[in-house]
């Protein structure tokens, strides 16, 4: 059933704009799209007051739990509350069947790749993707060439941004294949929401995501060395200063592991130990969430103190697990993921099912001529930043702005990108006592151990402020529950 | 009445056996040494933090009674008593002081500073400790942050310690209530005891010379011998003026070693022992050497040698031999002696020593536990 809103949601709605931007709740006409109007009617049902109670009542859940990240740059207050809307996002079972499809066989593509490179790099020889791209990537990291990765798996745990656009398609945006993050947040916001929504939740019958701590436990324990069926697991924290330390408890708790920094660790005979009140105990498998940069300062940089000396030689003796693997960071720079499609075609064989955002790379004459000229209507990215950091919005931008990055461009070509600006799809939110549209992304958290599985569900993240595009956390950015429906 | 309460016990079916074994258990309850090292101190800050909060309280409602103390002499053994931190100079303005310890972050002996602390070392180890636990110190931290507790000080400091000291002591029930008694919990104990046992004796080191030199009716002797030598003829009006300074005196001594007592919320449990006669000897002895009291001296000592077994039990692989005989040798030292023995010796190096031997363990508790050579463990 498909129909226009009621008294009460006109109310709710007020003037809820919709433009040619996709609305997923909303078709053009503004109607309300099927699979969302158990969830309108709902609302309009609901009290106005209980609506706002159960806000609250959300509010002091996320309060109590303590779910905060930090932001850089600033004195105090560093932990903040992760903003989050009342409003599940949802999925239809066939939207959710393409995209699982979609990102199984990109990411099993892309560890061919990863594998690939560092082993003969056939696919650079057969000039599929140009030698300098890769070479040039500061995420290259020559010391894993040749080295033999536990059951080849390159890349255990992932998060891909996907956008959805105007035709209602879904397309990524990005790969995260170093150290995602945010799934602590997929599995709090569904916590609330349950209490929040118990009955719609029920009659709506969403798939479970709960498993996810579990499963990540499985695919580190498949990758353990061999010889090791009792291995020790650890996940690898830079610390309590680190933005996202919050999921760094909070998944090692889930898991029941142990939560260690590098000055925990300690080499010996390349065998990693951690330091414990009853001495020494031996670590099979690194859930490292520490960049590759300052994992072990003897091969990466010398200066960090966040790593274990010693480290990437017991790596490379086989003695440790470490995932992600080094080096990955080849596979998501941005100038390469114009090459992905190109990847999938060549060690799959198959024509990607999601498509990629139409991407310029700045190293060639022609497209570079063509970005410069229109940087007003195009993003520009740097390829070795994420989170938001070091971007061009240009239709956002000042003139001075423009000119800073047309010259860093000039000077450094392989260092940016840029898209198109996307107009990628809008959710309805509660914001105040109504409901508005806010740009939405969808990150779902892959696991790559004896297989690629996909917990039904992900990280929505939206652009609380209104008509904003950025949707990472450290720029101002919330999240929603995602519900991905039965079919 | 023991049947008709106690509930039917089913005995566990086939199955519940059957699931048990499959599930996997870690396996020791050893810790890693920087999560031991955060539980240590978080308990070492809280306990001092509860420490300077109550003595301040005491010594602040201690000025209220003239005496013959100047407020000045008292505060100076109030810091005398934490250890004499600095930047904690007399300063003539008693609220603003007592504000200073409390609130002022910049210094290492304030309250706010060893909150701070105790919170910042439960942040770093926030998968390790209960939620309850995380939310009680978190409110305490908050509470002692905020404009209101600021406020509150300046219409009354003893709320606010009071109140902070609420704070504390919910946080150890939860502690205790919520959290696996393991090594964690062990860890948790033995800085509580070992910074107990280590500000008892400097409370005591501090009160020493009051209680040794005087005590009771010695006093009054002493007096009378001090005033022959001197050779002063003493008219009957003069006898009776100092009869009269003599009982206010004593009224002043008395308030004295209460407020020494209650420094270690102790003026009760003393009373249920010695009855409210209070005398300089049985509080030495009460402090020290009584074995039911957790302020007491000798009973802090035995739980921290208690702990040591206990996360002995749990590990196991390295026997903290040095470690455990240190702790031994302190707790046969209070367990056989008299406090008439160490009175009639130096009292106040008896005390000193057993600040030192605290320090000493805590070295070891270090060396064993926590900053260990890579050799020396794979060596075992």
């Amino acid at each position: 059933m498909s129909a226009g809103p009621t008294a009460e949601l006109e109310s709710l709605f007020g003037d809820y704009p919709l433009d040619h931007a996709f609305d997923e709740m909303r078709s053009p006409a503004g109607d309300i799209r099927q699979h969302y109007c158990a969830l309108a009617e709902t609302l309009a049902r609901l009290p106005h007051d209980e609506l706002q109670r159960r806000k609250q009542s959300a509010d002091i859940s996320f309060l109590t739990q303590g779910i905060t990240f930090t932001v850089y740059g600033r004195d105090e207050g560093t932990e903040r509350i992760f903003p989050y809307d009342l409003l599940p996002r949802l999925i239809t079972a066939a939207e959710w069947e393409r995209i699982e499809r979609g990102l199984t066989q990109r990411i099993t593509a892309l560890n061919h790749f990863l594998r690939d490179i560092y082993s003969d790099a056939r696919i650079l020889n057969e000039k599929v993707v140009p030698k300098e791209l890769v070479y040039s990537c500061r995420q290259f990291r020559r010391p894993m060439r040749g080295l033999q990765v536990p059951r080849n798996v390159y890349i255990a745990v992932i998060g891909s941004d996907l956008l959805r656009l105007n035709s209602g398609e879904f397309v990524v945006l990005e790969d995260n294949l170093r150290v995602p993050s945010g799934v602590s947040y997929m599995l709090t916001n569904r916590r609330v929401m349950k209490r929040t929504f118990p009955e719609l939740f029920h009659n709506y019958g969403v798939r479970p995501i709960e498993r996810y701590p579990q499963l990540l436990l499985a695919t580190l324990r498949s990758l353990a060395p061999e010889g090791r069926p009792e291995p020790n697991i650890v996940l690898l924290t830079p610390g309590v200063f680190n933005s996202a330390y919050f999921e760094h408890t909070f998944l090692a708790r889930q898991m029941g592991i142990d939560l260690v920094e590098g000055r925990d660790l300690v080499t010996h005979d390349n065998i990693v130990y951690m330091r414990t009140t009853d001495g020494l105990k031996r670590v099979d498998v690194i859930y490292r969430r520490v960049d590759d940069d300052f994992a072990d300062p003897l091969v990466f940089r010398p200066d960090s103190i966040l790593g274990c000396a010693g480290l990437f030689n017991a790596y490379r003796a086989g003695n440790v697990t470490v995932t992600n693997a080094f080096g990955t960071g080849v596979a998501d720079d941005k100038a390469l993921y114009a090459y992905v499609p190109r990847i999938i075609r060549y060690y799959l064989d198959e024509d990607p099912i999601l498509p990629n955002v139409e991407t310029f790379l700045l190293t060639e004459d022609k497209e570079r001529k063509h970005v410069l000229a229109n940087l007003d209507k195009l993003v520009v990215k740097a390829v070795g930043e994420s989170g938001g950091y070091g971007m061009l919005i240009g239709p956002h931008s000042t003139a001075a702005q423009r000119e800073e990055f047309a010259r860093r461009i000039e000077a450094n070509p392989r260092n940016y990108i840029a898209q198109p600006t996307l107009d990628f799809s809008r959710a309805p939110c509660l914001i105040g006592d109504r409901l508005e549209p806010r740009h939405v992304d969808l990150r779902p958290y892959i696991l790559f151990g004896d297989k690629v599985s996909i917990v039904p569900g992900g990280l929505t993240r939206v652009a609380l402020e209104k008509g904003s595009l950025v949707v990472n956390s450290s720029q101002g950015g919330g999240s929603k529950d995602t519900w991905v429906l039965q079919g | 009445m023991q049947g008709a309460l106690a509930p039917e016990v089913k005995a566990p079916t086939e199955s519940a056996v059957a699931v048990s074994f499959e599930i996997r258990v870690r396996e020791n309850a050893t810790m890693l040494s920087r999560v031991a090292d955060s539980l240590y101190w978080m308990s070492r800050y809280l306990e001092r933090a509860e420490n300077t909060a109550r003595q301040l309280d005491v010594t602040m409602s201690l000025m209220l009674d003239a005496g013959n103390a100047s407020a000045e002499t008292r505060w100076q053994r109030f810091v005398a008593a934490l250890g004499n931190p600095p930047d904690l100079e007399w300063s003539g303005d008693l609220d603003e002081m007592a504000r200073r310890i409390v609130f002022d972050s910049s210094n290492h002996a304030s309250v706010v500073y060893c909150v701070n602390g105790a919170r910042e070392n439960a942040r770093q180890i926030r998968e390790e400790i209960s939620t309850e636990q995380w939310q009680r110190l978190n409110r305490l931290f908050h509470h002692i942050h905020s404009p209101e507790a600021q406020h509150q000080a300046r219409v009354s400091m003893s709320d606010v310690l009071a109140s902070i000291l609420d704070g504390i002591h919910l946080f150890k029930g939860v502690s205790d209530t919520t959290m696996i008694h393991g090594q964690g919990w062990q860890f948790i104990r033995l800085g509580r005891y070992l910074e107990r046992s280590y500000s008892t004796a400097t409370l005591l080191e501090v009160f020493e010379p009051d209680l040794t030199q005087l005590s009771g009716l010695e006093w009054a002797g002493h007096e009378q011998a001090r005033l022959e030598q001197t050779g002063q003829e003493q008219s009957g009006q003069e006898l009776a003026g100092q009869e009269q300074a003599r009982q206010e005196q004593s009224g002043f001594r008395f308030l004295e070693q209460v407020g020494l007592l209650r420094c270690c919320t102790a003026f009760e449990a003393y009373c249920q022992v010695y009855t409210a006669d209070i005398d300089a000897d049985r509080i030495l002895e009460f402090l020290l050497l009584n074995r039911d009291f957790p302020h007491a001296i000798r009973y802090c000592v035995e739980s921290t040698l208690h702990a040591i077994d206990s996360i002995q039990r749990t590990g196991g692989r390295r026997p903290p031999e040095e470690l455990r005989a240190s702790i031994g040798r302190l707790h046969a030292q209070l367990g056989f002696t008299t406090v008439g023995e160490i009175l009639s010796g130096d009292a106040a190096a008896f005390l000193h020593s057993i600040r030192k031997q605290c320090m000493s363990i805590h070295e070891q508790i270090y060396r064993h536990y926590i900053q260990y050579s890579i050799q020396s463990a794979l060596t075992v």
